[in-house]
């Protein structure tokens, strides 16, 4: 079966998930219908001198103790855990032996505090010159902090095949690494992939750098309240942690060997912005691009959409710019659109990945999750937001946006599988 | 599924030795000595970049403030390919795939961390400070000029480039796999035309420290690349470069007269776990008659020095019946920026109709003019790449 480009259908046959409101793709699944937050204070450093002090932390079993890993591990440790999930929930290959590639989207990784302080002492001296001349022997702390580090490991524990992809787009990472997964098997490279979004940087540089944008809710009294997609009183997206894995697979394979078929990842577009490093320019045309490209690719129209999944991080201007490119697209009978983030926060890397999943549970189960925290109604977003309380309704197609720092713009389209 | 030929019209290429194809041609044909700075990251020697004329290609110093010298480099070079390919009125359409590191951080900053708290006894105490220290230390503009992406964010904000935009992460391996895409997507029909490639900044103490804890790195002054491996520590020296490509399907190149410097035949990438010795080797032989069926006339090593991928390299090259030329003896080892730069001098090679001068004392044989040149990728860590590019007819 193939697509209206010619091209092999792709398919989504397992899904892994964790986020701040818990571990599973059916345990986050039932608390977003019931509108819970995730958001809270953060326990897990001192939060003294930070603007904010709120987070959806997702708190790691191994933490439990008190100790902390640094970033990278977080990341292998979720994504590990969203792709246990979603490898056996598809049933291909064995037990450490998929047979496919994997596309993980993740944040930079850099040498943390606590090893350049573990050098600082070893060298008795702070300055670098000092810390490299005692680095000999701390091979850990080597591939730990190198970029391919957590790809590699991820590659080896699940005996993924050929070089591991891990790659970037901020908060379009996520959507990007199924993107790149969907045009491997499109171009036959591969009949079956595993398509990461993973991200852990939830510690007090980070908060500091996003606080530095003037990024960051300071909502910091009501965790649960702070994240406020397309509300009027929004003021900057919540920070938080999460991963998402999906099996995706060339439709064909995955009928022949009987897979469950949770539903199609049916397009694809992107659009770079060149406007400003941190904005998206006042006219749309990426983030109005990305969305077309993505429709095209999918080879529907507009009026087929029937549910946004939108990218709604609950800062002032993503939303207002969202709600433009949504008419700009959609005119007057826009689709309705919520934000998975003003429950999960802004999972960052790990956003458009878990989004996606989102959206496939939405055509599933027939029901769109809400976008809480809606109690005044801004005047200048004028799409249905789908308001505090889940919604019955027939979807066949959902259009996900992921809109990212830098001006790297992601749309997915994700729809049920063919009658 | 048609599949297009895909062609080299520009390169952006910086490295110790200058920039731009002029001057690395004449220098690498010519035979010429490393440029190397063997005092100020010392006992560490690095191949620092040249003086750029950042204005040139950077035109808005408001543009230039958003970046450290990584994000500089990068942009910088991607804009002599952008130039290079006469292109500057196709960056609309123009795809992106940037191989990007981490920016600088702010070292004085850390250094003044590090003396204070490394050795606090009260964690809380401690890490209230932390914060504090940083809240008032970090510069605003400094988290962008770090973030990864944001290396393609300013290639499109300063020269246009928008229509699409992706970062790989991954050393070596991420810089292979962005042109074995890029080149993938045109060859498909996924547009006509792409930029890609790397940047690295060698003149860097958090990159020194990361590089230096996995023991390949080179310790004390500049002795050639093949002479390292033997001497029982590391033999990586890392040097500043940057690898732009402009790649384009023959057609699309064709159509609008451009100048094909040559064609980019395959890409392909492995990542074998390298648990027994052989594993790599074996890997990038497999790959071979993906990349290059009818054989090769010349190699360009993207060896890097760290003592096991040499060796696994070196195994992998005696198989190969063609001369051989090993970069980073003189211009140091560039991480994402080397894969791209060594297709680079592949392709400047081709379109010169000649070849290089030994680089290294291990380089052997000679080619007059090679029609076909393979250039290989044997990650510092993880990762075998080949490329094969081939002589095209002129425009």
């Amino acid at each position: 079966m193939r697509d209206h480009l010619g091209r092999p259908l792709v398919a989504v046959t397992g899904m892994g998930a964790v986020t701040s409101l818990g571990f599973g793709v059916q345990d986050n699944w039932s608390r977003l219908l019931a509108g819970q937050s995730g958001i809270r204070r953060i326990t897990r450093f001192p939060t003294e001198h930070l603007k904010t002090t709120i987070a959806g932390c997702v708190d790691l079993p191994e933490e439990a103790g008190g100790e902390v890993l640094t970033s990278p591990l977080r990341v292998e440790r979720m994504a590990g855990f969203a792709m246990e999930e979603a490898v056996a929930a598809s049933i291909l290959g064995a037990k450490g032996s998929f047979p496919g590639p994997l596309f993980l989207g993740m944040p930079p990784v850099e040498v943390e505090w606590p090893d350049r302080f573990l050098l600082t002492r070893e060298a008795s001296n702070p300055s670098y010159a000092a810390m490299t001349a005692v680095t000999g022997g701390h091979r850990a702390i080597y591939e730990n902090y190198l970029f391919g580090g957590v790809g590699e490991r991820l590659a080896a524990r699940f005996g993924t095949r050929g070089a591991p992809i891990s790659l970037t787009t901020a908060c379009a990472t996520g959507a990007s690494a199924i993107q790149l997964g969907v045009e491997a098997i499109q171009r036959g490279e591969c009949t079956a992939c595993i398509a990461v979004g993973a991200d852990g940087s939830v510690h007090a540089e980070a908060l500091i750098r996003f606080s530095l944008l003037s990024a960051l809710s300071t909502r910091n009294e009501e965790p649960e309240k702070a994240s406020r997609p397309f509300e009027k009183n929004r003021a900057g997206f919540v920070m938080s942690e999460g991963a998402a894995a999906l099996v995706l697979e060339d439709y064909e394979a995955a009928r022949a060997r009987g897979a469950t078929i949770i539903g199609l990842v049916s397009g694809a577009g992107e659009r770079a912005d060149n406007f400003h490093r941190t904005r998206s320019n006042p006219d749309g045309r990426a983030i109005v691009g990305a969305m077309k490209n993505a429709l095209d690719d999918a080879g529907l129209e507009p009026g087929q959409i029937s549910y946004v999944n939108g990218h709604g991080t609950g800062t002032p201007e993503n939303d207002k710019m969202e709600n433009f490119g949504m008419r700009a697209v959609f005119g007057e009978n826009a689709p309705p659109i919520s934000s998975n983030k003003s429950m999960i926060g802004h999972t960052l890397s790990a956003a458009g990945a878990l989004e996606a999943v989102f959206s496939l549970l939405t055509i599933r189960d027939g029901r769109l999750p809400p976008t809480i925290n809606h109690d005044e109604p801004d005047p200048s977003i004028t799409l249905d937001v789908v308001p505090n309380v889940a919604r019955d309704a027939t979807v066949r197609h959902v259009l996900s946006n992921s809109f990212g720092f830098g001006g790297q713009n992601v749309c997915l389209v994700l729809s049920g599988e063919p009658a | 599924m048609i599949r297009r030929q895909v062609v080299i019209t520009g390169t952006g290429l910086v490295s110790a030795l200058g920039e731009g194809p002029d001057a690395h041609w004449n220098a690498l044909s010519a035979g010429t000595a490393p440029v190397v700075d063997e005092a100020s990251y010392a006992p560490w020697t690095v191949h620092p970049l040249p003086a750029l004329s950042l204005d040139t290609q950077i035109p808005k110093k408001g543009d230039q403030r958003q970046m450290e010298p990584w994000q500089r480099l990068g942009t910088y070079a991607a804009g002599l390919a952008i130039d290079d390919a006469g292109a500057r009125d196709l960056v609309a359409d123009m795809h992106l795939i940037v191989a990007a590191g981490g920016g600088e951080r702010d070292v004085p900053l850390d250094e003044q961390v590090n003396a204070e708290l490394a050795n606090a006894n009260d964690p809380a105490q401690a890490g209230a400070r932390l914060n504090e220290l940083l809240a008032t230390g970090l510069r605003p503009t400094l988290f962008l000029a770090q973030l990864s992406n944001l290396l393609a964010g300013n290639i499109s904000i300063v020269h246009g480039v928008t229509g699409s935009s992706r970062t790989f992460m991954g050393e070596e391996s991420a810089a292979a796999d962005a042109v074995r895409i890029a080149h993938a997507r045109l060859a498909e029909g996924r547009g006509e035309i792409a930029l890609v490639g790397g940047a690295f900044t060698a003149q860097r103490w958090d990159l020194v420290l990361l590089y230096r804890g996995g023991d390949g790195m080179w310790e004390g002054p500049h002795k050639p690349l093949s002479e390292r491996p033997a001497s029982g520590q590391g033999g990586m020296i890392l040097g500043g470069m940057a690898g732009f490509l402009v790649l384009e399907t023959e057609e699309h190149a064709r159509a609008r007269g451009a100048r094909i410097l040559a064609r980019l035949d395959s890409v392909a990438s492995d990542a074998s776990r390298r648990a027994a010795p052989g594993e790599a080797a074996e890997a990038a032989r497999a790959l071979l008659p993906r990349v290059a069926p009818e054989g090769v006339e010349a190699v360009i090593s993207g060896a890097s020095g760290a003592p096991d991928a040499w060796a696994e390299e070196e195994a992998f090259l005696r198989g190969l019946d063609a001369p051989v030329r090993r970069p980073a003896n003189l211009i140091g080892h560039g991480v994402e920026g080397a894969f791209p730069a060594h297709v680079a001098l592949a392709a400047l090679a081709l379109s010169r109709g000649g070849f290089y001068g030994r680089m290294d004392p291990a380089d052997s044989g000679d080619a007059a003019a090679p029609s076909r040149i393979l250039v290989t990728g044997f990650g510092q860590w993880r990762g075998e790449a080949l490329a094969a590019l081939s002589r095209a007819e002129k425009n």
